[in-house]
């Protein structure tokens, strides 16, 4: 029938909204609700690191007070002592957030510029040992590392394993932050302007998933910190393999309970401190 | 008396202009042909636009030319020499793409001067520059602001202003201003308008906007399936498109049934002369423009009921005009009038019509009783 080519109409008007009042039910009861889970939720957490402080000022007879555990562990003299457990662990951290970093950013980066093909192949090989237990994978490391012990080199050694599992945790945060920004159009308005591939990764993309790199990073130096199983099965000792010895060697119960949250408040003030001073650099950025 | 805008374009205008050839470009995505043994020359200065619907090809003639994709086969050649083979960042091209690209963790300043600073030029000059490009675009008082804390029409203008701050040979343009509303986009089109000319860079601007394209470009070039339909200047497409698919594409136009013999066709009793006199006689769908048709009260006289008469069933008020739709009973045309004319025909009124005599362009290809 009719012979007319038309261009596109105006778009129909929007339905009109809901009344102010609903709106305003719905958020109070919206709130309410996550009131409710918060605090279910930090009960959750906090009763039992609460019932462990409570137990680590534990007396020797039931209900009196004491600060023993805690003592014992500021007097504790090793092999090796306390403070050397500290560092490695310390040094641990930093050098497995760093080269989790220095591997996964730029080849991250570079695969969503360049090879984005082989993406999906990329991010299973970082999420596999997640579905691998820690004691599996000492069983394959431990023949590598018994060849290591021939040169007495320190725990420090133990980096290599905890890089592998910080990947994960490390991907999924820089994942994040590359799907947060337009990479190709960055990328491209940057080569128009003369940019080389390096300046492109470094200059431009990276600086603008600052926020990923830093959770990328509390998260590999928190793994660090706080790992057990494959420093005590490989025999090498770090901060949270000495604290469990302090707790083995000492008649007194509570000190079980002194250490681990002693642990616990190492991990936590370091994170506290690194992320602090991300915000702060990222503040001086903006 | 000229503008401190123009006076400072020409001072950022560093080099003479130069000519753009592209030459039997060719490039496939997979089975997808985007572009197929394209040629196109831009002169030096000029400002060409490309139109077209979306998988034309536009954007990957863009693309080659600046580098961020590889052809398949041919040749480009920018100011007589071949950069066929080169990196994008070797190419020498200021680009603005649709996206906002400025760089988020950069002031404007910073955005600006990022590609003097890949060229090593020294802070001072730098900022110098900066500031006259910012000048350029109207915004050197945002100099120190962040990409988000300026409007999006602010972004693509320093977009703009960073893309000349590096002297392109080349100026390329890719939908710049589809992300914006269509104040801003009006306002920005006269501004990057004003500003090539100034600075009288060679420029490529793609869109799929005929308005926008009419509007901003000396030659206007209409794509379809990786090639050029037509190139030639904005009234000449408008107004004597080479192709039905150029006439279709560019305006808005109704497709009428009609009868080629020798130098006319017929359209509903009606003479009117062809653009293409070769066309072979026989049925074909004549295209008008709604614009070539008037129309006036129907007096109820003899030839209410002629091939010409019908009644108004909608009238779409667009500003200074309207489009008024008019029921023929077997098909429905068009008209675009004034909006104080259209006024005189509302709805359900009896109209006779008139077909303004302007050369017309006819398809064989489609049969007239299709709706489009």
């Amino acid at each position: 029938m009719a012979a007319v080519t038309s261009v596109g109409e105006a778009p129909l008007a929007a339905p009109a909204g809901r009344p102010r009042g609903m709106q305003a039910g719905r958020r109070k009861r919206l709130n309410a609700f996550r009131y409710v889970v918060f605090t279910l939720f930090a009960a959750f957490f906090l009763l039992p690191l609460l019932a462990m402080l409570r137990f680590s000022f534990e007396g020797s007879t039931l209900g009196t007070w004491s600060v023993a555990a805690w003592k014992q562990i500021v007097s504790y003299q090793g092999p090796p002592p306390l403070i050397s457990s500290v560092e490695i662990s310390l040094e641990l951290g930093l050098l497995t957030s760093v080269v989790t970093l220095a591997l996964l950013v730029p080849t991250m980066i570079w695969i969503r510029l360049r090879v984005q093909w082989i993406s999906r192949a990329f991010e299973f090989l970082c999420l596999l040992p997640l579905t691998i237990p820690a004691i599996v994978l000492v069983v394959g490391l431990a023949p590598v590392y018994n060849k290591i012990r021939h040169y007495e080199l320190s725990a420090l050694m133990l980096f290599w394993a905890y890089v592998i599992l910080a990947l994960p945790y490390a991907y999924r945060a820089l994942a994040a932050g590359l799907n947060a920004i337009d990479v190709k159009t960055l990328s491209e308005a940057a080569r128009s302007l003369g940019a080389r591939w390096f300046t492109v990764m470094f200059r431009v993309i990276a600086p603008n998933m600052w926020q990923a790199i830093l959770n990328a990073l509390l998260l590999s130096a928190a793994l660090a910190l706080g790992e057990f199983t494959i420093a005590y099965t490989l025999l090498y000792v770090n901060l949270q393999v000495e604290l469990y010895s302090i707790d083995r060697n000492t008649p007194n119960a509570s000190v079980i309970f002194s250490t681990s949250l002693a642990a616990l408040l190492f991990a936590f003030v370091l994170l506290l401190i690194v992320s602090y001073a991300g915000r702060r650099r990222r503040r001086g950025m903006r | 008396m000229t503008s401190p805008q123009t006076q400072n374009a020409r001072k950022v205008a560093g080099r003479a202009a130069v000519e753009v050839r592209m030459e039997g470009l060719s490039r496939r995505y997979g089975a997808v042909v985007a572009l197929d043994g394209f040629d196109l020359t831009v002169q030096a200065g000029e400002l060409v636009a490309l139109l077209g619907p979306s998988g034309c090809g536009k954007t990957t003639t863009l693309r080659l030319l600046a580098g961020l994709e590889d052809a398949d086969a041919g040749t480009i050649t920018v100011g007589g020499s071949d950069v066929t083979g080169l990196p994008a960042s070797k190419r020498d091209m200021g680009m603005v793409f649709q996206a906002y690209s400025l760089f988020p963790h950069m002031t404007v300043r910073q955005n600006v001067s990022f590609g003097l600073r890949l060229r090593r030029v020294g802070s001072a000059q730098r900022d110098r520059r900066a500031l006259e490009m910012l000048e350029l675009v109207g915004l050197s008082s945002q100099a120190d602001r962040y990409p988000h804390q300026i409007s999006g029409g602010q972004q693509q203008r320093v977009a703009l202003a960073r893309a000349l701050a590096i002297e392109p040979q080349v100026l390329l343009l890719d939908e710049p201003l589809s992300a914006l509303d269509a104040k801003v986009r009006a306002q920005l089109r006269d501004e990057i308008r004003r500003i090539q000319l100034d600075v009288g860079i060679t420029t490529l601007f793609v869109t799929h906007d005929q308005e926008e394209a009419l509007a901003i470009a000396d030659r206007v070039g209409v794509m379809r399936e990786g090639h050029i339909e037509q190139l030639a200047p904005p009234v000449d497409v408008y107004s004597r498109p080479s192709t039905s698919f150029v006439a279709e594409f560019v305006g808005l136009t109704n497709r009428l049934p009609g009868t080629v013999s020798g130098s006319t066709v017929t359209v509903r009793g009606r003479d009117l002369p062809l653009v293409d006199l070769s066309t072979p006689g026989g049925t074909v769908t004549a295209l008008v423009r709604p614009e070539a048709v008037t129309l006036a009260p129907d007096s109820g006289g003899p030839a209410s009921s002629g091939p010409l008469t019908g009644t108004v069933i909608a009238s779409t008020f667009l500003g200074a005009t309207s489009r008024v739709t008019v029921d023929l009973g077997d098909l429905t045309i068009m008209a675009q009038l004034s909006t104080a004319d259209a006024a005189e025909h509302p709805a359900g009124s009896r109209v006779s019509l008139t077909i303004r005599p302007d050369p017309v362009l006819v398809s064989v290809d489609a049969p007239a009783d299709v709706e489009a």
